[in-house]
């Protein structure tokens, strides 16, 4: 992984510092590159998502005789009837909101997601869906390749992560996305006050202006540095932004709490990063408890978007938004010795948006253990994938973001019959 | 006056220690290279004293809430172990610890999730001479490994209990593997994801079957308040069939460890660690993040400097002390390309920062947040791989943390700062010198530097007077410090 962020330094940011907007234009290029377009929100579930637990094959016997102490019971899954095969679905019953979400046809899952020898392993696989390339999972990402195709110079709020961390799937070549985990604290202080204070900022600006010749590490701190301090009075008003319902008070919640308020706002963020991690569930899943640790995943999860989605809805935002979730593979079907389930294959994603053509796409694997059983993989341990991911992020490129998916993912994924969107 | 200094020992200490205050600079003044670095690395000459300094005089403060209470409390191990990385007089052995901790990156939350706060900080950082049960955390035992023996820190870190919890190998019992431990253990602390089989992982977890934990409680203790858990190998949950690899288990070439009787089970752990601590790919594995770790993150390391230093540990028995000190006597390490070419780390960068700038007064306890802020809280990695390194710290809002932490600290220093500058601060170029000097950024192109001059002057002619070297110097010092040029190190 070094090697390859050092090839980003050396490849990408003596171009990026070059290619960045100087702040006085800033307002006007927020405007003219669209406040009022449509707004992309990836969702990440950080760990490997059991997407046999939040979509439930409630018939599917094997389902229950591979998963003795963490299968959901029949009778307690919130049903969302039958996929095209004819399978009968449900989704954990904690996700209250998103049923409510689907019946209103604004939700689509998307089921076995996945890609050709899908790796087991955190990192790689989180490298693979950042870049849409298997092939090349240290290169930029595909949400950067994106943003770096739009017209320079780019606002810096074009993109917006609210993890700490610039995602790797927001790292393009020319664009440096913001993070700014919560903007009631993305300030700038000083040892001084007044006049003295707010001289250090001209400064400080002033000093990460200038593009050091033959030190593009150095070039990148200014671009980063030079971001933080053009961003800073535009994010104010968003931390002020009072939502029209209350935000579970925890980080994904928090996440898309400032998200509506850029939105509402008119910020002009095409593309939001918000993820929530503790999926990674090797054992005590604890699917039917009250407090299992996945129960409480999902209710995480069902808090936020319920919240985020009545907020939209209140602010006649929800038809210029699209979310879109994904994990880095799904777990193994037989639970192990711990009542956890360790790294499997393929998952599911899921979309939601006023646009979305909500409903089940897709077909559910049987968990028929038999080896040859060809909508498993791995000896019939895990579940294999149906619809390659790279087809989703297609759509949502070619349908949503208005760019050519042929270019941002070097190849043609399209699928016709993939209209969630 | 200025400091003479030697660009060779400067860049030593920045990357082999966390930066000099001006007396320990005068330590290493009159050595060369070969002794400084024998100095560091030799470091069991100087007694390991540094924690009796805490809440003395002269030293960084640490904030208490009641008792300090460092091995019970994450927040108080978290202060104990940045007052260590300020003042130690074995500094290596501290930066030596925090690549441990990367490498070995456990998060104190999941474990304090399956136990509690106070069990979870003793399995973490608990130092043995101090707790009721005689616990190690797990910090104290990189830190005991800092520049020990490999393969002998692997054993040990496999029947840790911190790492037992953090990797599940807690419930990993026969007939139901758990893979978490034996897929990080090839993939991320030894030889990395492209040189093992997923059927490896598969194979590696039934070795470590039966490498669970057990409840200890002390027999003056009824109430169970001092109550710990130790590594128990329970060999009725130990798989006793055999298990093949696709790489070598046994210096004949032998990849298949044999059936064993559960009693002797645990043996076919000590295999597999020591397959994959010989194993070619781990020494390279090493050799390339001690690179980016000791010498550069704007250059690959050279294929030549990886088989030397890979060489280097296959040949003393992977043994660390010979190894570090070899990267430290590379002509990489010293070629002045690398000098400024790491991007400093969060905990780095604020240490730094305090010893440069001046810690009488100041608190580390006030480094917590604006750490988590820069991304890097001690005892939290964000995962088993450790943090994203490099250009990866600079986010905007990591970025902006390190501006503020300027702040923070020269905010509490100003006075300070105000006191030691006095001298140089009857001209406006006289402080400019007197702080490139005792900050050792990298260096400032003529336009930025032109722009630290003009700040000293833009609200009014100099005239070195007590009020307006008070506001300049902290101005000043808040400036170069949340500078880029100071983020590499």
């Amino acid at each position: 992984m070094n090697v390859t962020r050092r090839e980003f330094v050396r490849g990408g940011v003596a171009a990026f510092t070059v290619g960045f907007a100087a702040p006085e234009f800033l307002s006007e290029l927020a405007l003219a590159q669209g406040s009022t377009s449509r707004t992309l929100v990836v969702l990440y579930l950080g760990g490997g998502n059991d997407s046999l637990s939040m979509l439930v094959p409630y018939t599917d016997s094997f389902y229950y005789s591979r998963r003795p102490t963490i299968a959901i019971p029949a009778g307690s899954v919130l049903q969302v009837g039958s996929d095209k095969s004819g399978k009968p679905l449900g989704l954990n019953p904690r996700l209250v909101g998103m049923h409510a979400i689907f019946n209103a046809g604004q939700m689509a899952v998307i089921q076995r997601t996945g890609y050709q020898n899908s790796s087991r392993s955190h990192f790689t696989g989180t490298d693979i869906w950042s870049t849409a390339l298997p092939n090349a999972p240290q290169t930029t990402g595909w949400l950067g390749r994106y943003l770096d195709l739009l017209p320079s110079p780019v606002d810096p709020l074009v993109g917006w992560s609210t993890v700490r961390e610039t995602p790797h799937a927001l790292r393009g070549r020319l664009t440096a996305v913001p993070s700014i985990q919560n903007p009631a604290t993305y300030g700038f202080s000083s040892p001084n006050t007044g006049a003295e204070a707010a001289l250090e900022r001209t400064f400080a600006l002033k000093i990460s202006s200038h593009v050091p010749v033959e030190r593009p590490h150095l070039a990148f701190v200014n671009g980063t540095a030079q971001a933080a301090l053009a961003t800073l009075d535009r994010v104010v008003p968003v931390a002020q932004y009072a939502p029209t319902v209350t935000y579970p008070n925890n980080g994904l919640g928090q996440a898309l709490k400032a998200i509506a308020g850029a939105l509402v706002k008119g910020i002009g963020t095409k593309v939001f990063w918000v993820q929530t991690g503790g999926y990674d569930t090797h054992s005590t899943q604890g699917v039917n408890f009250q407090n299992g640790a996945y129960t409480n995943l999902m209710g995480i999860l069902d808090g936020g978007l319920a919240a985020f989605y009545s907020d939209l809805k209140n602010q006649s935002l929800l038809d210029q938004t699209l979310i879109v979730q994904f994990s880095e593979f799904g777990r193994r079907i037989t639970e192990n010795g711990s009542s956890g389930t360790d790294h499997g294959a393929a998952g599911l994603m899921f979309a939601i948006g006023g646009k979305v053509n909500g409903g089940i796409y897709g077909t559910a694997a049987s968990l028929n253990p038999d080896p040859s059983n060809p909508t498993l993989e791995n000896n019939g341990g895990d579940v294999r994938f149906e619809m390659d991911f790279r087809s989703v992020y297609a759509r949502v490129i070619d349908n949503w973001l208005g760019a050519d998916s042929r270019q941002i993912l070097n190849a043609d994924f399209r699928q016709p019959g993939l209209s969630f969107i | 006056m200025l400091l003479l200094r030697d660009p060779g020992i400067d860049h030593l200490l920045r990357r082999a220690t966390f930066g000099a205050s001006p007396s320990e600079l005068r330590a290493f003044s009159d050595l060369s290279l070969d002794e400084a670095v024998d100095r560091l690395v030799n470091y069991e000459q100087f007694p390991d004293d540094v924690d009796n300094h805490i809440n003395q005089p002269g030293y960084v403060g640490v904030t208490t809430r009641g008792q300090f209470s460092p091995n019970t409390v994450i927040n108080d191990a978290r202060q104990r172990w940045l007052f260590r990385m300020v003042h130690s007089r074995r500094p290596l052995e501290e930066k030596m610890t925090l690549f441990w901790h990367n490498h070995f990156a456990t998060a104190y939350s999941k474990v304090a999730g399956q136990t509690s706060g106070s069990v979870a900080t003793r399995h973490m950082a608990a130092k043995p001479s101090e707790d009721p049960g005689g616990v190690t955390g797990q910090i104290e035992l990189l830190r005991k490994y800092a520049l020990g023996n490999f393969r002998d820190l692997l054993l040990e870190i496999a029947k840790d209990v911190a790492m037992l919890y953090w990797l599940d190998g807690r419930t990993n019992v026969k007939g139901k593997p758990q893979e978490n431990f034996a897929r990080e253990l090839m993939e991320l602390f030894t030889m990395g994801v492209q040189y093992y089989q997923e059927a490896d992982v598969y194979a590696g977890a039934r070795v470590f079957t039966g490498w669970n934990i057990r409840f200890v409680r002390l027999a003056n203790d009824p109430m169970g308040t001092n109550a710990y858990y130790e590594f128990l190998y329970n060999a009725g949950q130990h798989d006793t069939d055999p298990k093949a690899f696709s790489f070598p288990i046994f210096p004949d070439g032998n990849q298949t460890i044999p059936a064993r009787a559960a009693s002797a089970g645990m043996q076919d752990g000590i295999d597999l660690i020591n397959a994959v601590a010989r194993h070619p790919e781990t020494a390279r594995r090493l050799a390339r993040k001690l690179y980016g770790f000791f010498v550069s993150e704007i250059q690959p390391a050279p294929d030549s400097f990886v088989e030397t230093i890979a060489g280097v540990y296959l040949q003393n028995n992977f043994e660390m002390k010979p190894v570090v000190r070899a990267v430290l006597l590379s002509p990489e390490f010293s070629d002045p390309s690398s000098y400024f070419a790491r991007y400093s780390w969060p905990s780095e960068f604020v240490v730094r920062a305090i010893k440069e700038v001046g810690w009488n007064g100041f608190s580390v306890d006030s480094a917590l947040s604006p750490l988590a802020n820069m991304g890097q809280q001690l005892f939290e990695p964000p995962d088993v791989a450790g943090w994203d390194l490099g250009p990866t710290w600079f986010s905007t809002a990591g970025m902006l943390a390190r501006m503020n932490f300027a702040a923070t600290l020269t905010t509490n220093q100003r006075f300070n700062l105000r006191n030691s500058s006095r001298l140089y601060g009857q001209t406006a170029s006289g402080l400019l010198a007197h702080f490139l000097d005792r900050f050792t950024p990298s260096d400032y192109d003529t336009a930025p530097r032109q722009d630290l001059v003009d700040y000293l002057t833009a609200s009014g002619p100099w005239t070195g007077s007590d009020a307006q070297v008070l506001v300049k110097a902290a101005g000043l010092a808040h400036l170069i410090v949340g500078s880029s040029e100071y983020q590499f190190a």
